[in-house]
């Protein structure tokens, strides 16, 4: 995949956010993540 | 003169239930509204006035509803069993093939569907909640907004637009697939991975759009196989000698309320602009079905794409020249067919916001396009743990991001804008539009359930102990508002009542 140039305005702000982000999710992250992709298994529809 | 764009948008959720050895999708969809309609009724004393049923009768085409009809019998025998209800809002909640639908009321403007679209989410949320006192202590449904399993399934997210019939058809191929393909670049909702069979999953760590693989052909009348990009389906639950439904099968659904109000407004304006015959010259893409996969697939947005006068241009300059065509169309026009002036504006503005971001970045816009919060995250993720795009925990993300569960989605802590209220939102929930026939719709219904025998898109029957049963047709969407009937529902204290002062 080709590089997407980096966003030029508030990165730090951001970055800052995203790693509290990273934190918060760790926490509510499905733990199994293997099975559960596995697991999901959706029929066609439409 | 363009028409006003009356439009609704459907999602067909995906579906789990969670600690279970083995699951029936259809029962469990059953299940889950079932537990709704459940709950509903015991809040209203444990009548069963929320199972108004819906009409099959309007799934045949051809059949002119017009004036008062005796209706000898209700729906096919086949389909009935699976739950199918009409709720006070005008909406439509109900198992189709696997899954649990919801089909929102028509709306009048796009940012009145988005309120219903979310009214939908929150309808599904209630529903799980309510599904938990039905199942096996240790069980629980769970549902995602999304259209991919990620092996190679797909369900729909459709969005129907109110078109003038004297648009020639070839005209809104044409043009509206120039818009299809090149609007993924903010209405996508991100996947990782492709499903392609033929397509090296090394080549596609990740790309913009849940759908894109599954379409394979430009036109046609399919939606389970062999998508086309412009769907047939002539179906226009409205007077058919005025109407079209352009029933778009092309979209994400998306957890952004901005993407779903761009998607909507921006494809409604095209078709107003197509309308009064304002959209530029007939320049179309040389090859559509791989011009979509391949705008999905180019994270940098820069690749060009080949038109049928030779030339190439990039989805994001081909959505650039349809957006100055609308602010030349907007000056000329003004564009009250999108509803009230604001919501023209925020679609106008927003569009140009949302595509002046994409040029310089995806993170530009990583607030209100799901595909660039998506790939902010899951970039971030994988720089912490230092794993490549194969690992399993992205995949289990990417299906997170669309888990409805308040605790547990990962859409609502990405820090997406809203453009409705939560408050907005829950009125959504039981109240219907008061701007389109879904008014006269969800008001029948919330005041004489009783009386009401089935419904659906263009007509009520109801049943007020005489030996014929009346419809009411509908086959107007902008008429049936909280202007035309409001007054005559409250005045009338029983259905026979409001039925003579409608023929009156």
């Amino acid at each position: 995949m080709e590089e997407v140039p980096p966003s030029s305005e508030a990165g730090d702000r951001i970055k800052a956010d995203i790693d509290d982000l990273l934190d918060e999710i760790d926490e509510v992250l499905e733990s199994n993540a293997e099975d559960f992709v596995k697991s999901y298994i959706q029929k066609g529809g439409e | 003169m363009a028409i006003p764009k009356v439009l609704g948008i459907e999602t067909e959720y995906g579906i789990i239930v969670r600690g279970a050895a083995e699951s029936n999708p259809i029962a469990a969809s059953s299940t889950l509204i079932n537990a709704y309609l459940t709950t509903l009724e015991q809040g209203l004393g444990g009548h069963r006035t929320q199972r108004v049923g819906w009409d099959f009768q309007d799934e045949s085409p051809g059949i002119d509803a017009r004036g008062e009809a005796l209706l000898l019998s209700l729906a096919p025998e086949v389909e009935t069993h699976l739950v199918n209800a009409v709720l006070t809002n005008g909406a439509r909640y109900y198992v189709d093939h696997a899954h649990p639908e919801f089909s929102c009321p028509e709306t009048a403007d796009a940012l009145s569907a988005v309120r219903f679209d979310r009214a939908g989410e929150e309808v599904l949320v209630r529903s799980m909640a309510a599904a938990r006192s039905f199942l096996p202590d240790g069980e629980e449904i769970v549902v995602y907004k999304n259209n991919s399993d990620g092996k190679g399934n797909s369900y729909g997210c459709h969005e129907n637009y109110l078109v003038d019939r004297a648009v020639p058809f070839g005209r809104i191929v044409l043009h509206a697939t120039v818009h299809l393909v090149t609007r993924q670049v903010f209405t996508g909702s991100g996947k990782v991975g492709t499903e392609t069979p033929l397509s090296d999953p090394d080549r596609v760590p990740f790309q913009l759009t849940q759908r894109a693989d599954f379409f394979e052909e430009e036109v046609g009348l399919e939606t389970t196989l062999k998508r086309p990009i412009i769907n047939t389906r002539d179906e226009p639950h409205a007077d058919a000698q005025k109407y079209r439904r352009l029933h778009v099968i092309a979209g994400d659904a998306n957890m952004s309320e901005t993407a779903t109000l761009l998607k909507l407004g921006t494809t409604a304006l095209v078709l107003a602009m197509l309308e009064d015959d304002e959209i530029g010259p007939a320049v179309g893409l040389a090859r559509p079905v791989p011009a979509m996969h391949q705008v999905s697939r180019d994270l940098t947005l820069r690749a060009p794409l080949e038109l049928d006068d030779h030339t190439t241009a990039t989805a994001l300059e081909l959505q650039f020249g349809l957006l100055e065509l609308a602010e030349t169309y907007a000056a000329r026009h003004g564009l009250e067919v999108l509803g009230p002036p604001e919501v023209g504006s925020a679609v106008l503005s927003g569009w140009r916001s949302v595509l002046e971001g994409l040029e310089v970045g995806p993170d530009e816009v990583a607030d209100r396009v799901d595909w660039a919060a998506k790939r902010r995250l899951f970039e971030a993720y994988r720089d912490r743990h230092d794993i490549g795009w194969d690992d399993p925990r992205l995949r289990a993300m990417d299906l997170q991001y669309h888990d409805l569960r308040p605790d547990s989605s990962l859409s609502r802590r990405v820090g997406l804008r809203s453009v409705v209220t939560q408050e907005e939102v829950e009125r959504a929930v039981t109240e219907p539009p008061d701007d389109t026939r879904a008014f006269f719709r969800g008001a029948c219904l919330a005041k004489f359930s009783h009386d009401i025998v089935a419904a659906n898109w263009d007509s009520i029957v109801f049943d007020t102990g005489e030996s014929a049963l009346h419809r009411v047709p509908m086959l107007e969407p902008s008429r049936g508002t909280r202007a035309h009937v409001g007054e005559l529902i409250d005045r009338s204290a029983t259905a026979q009542e409001l039925i003579e002062l409608l023929g009156r």
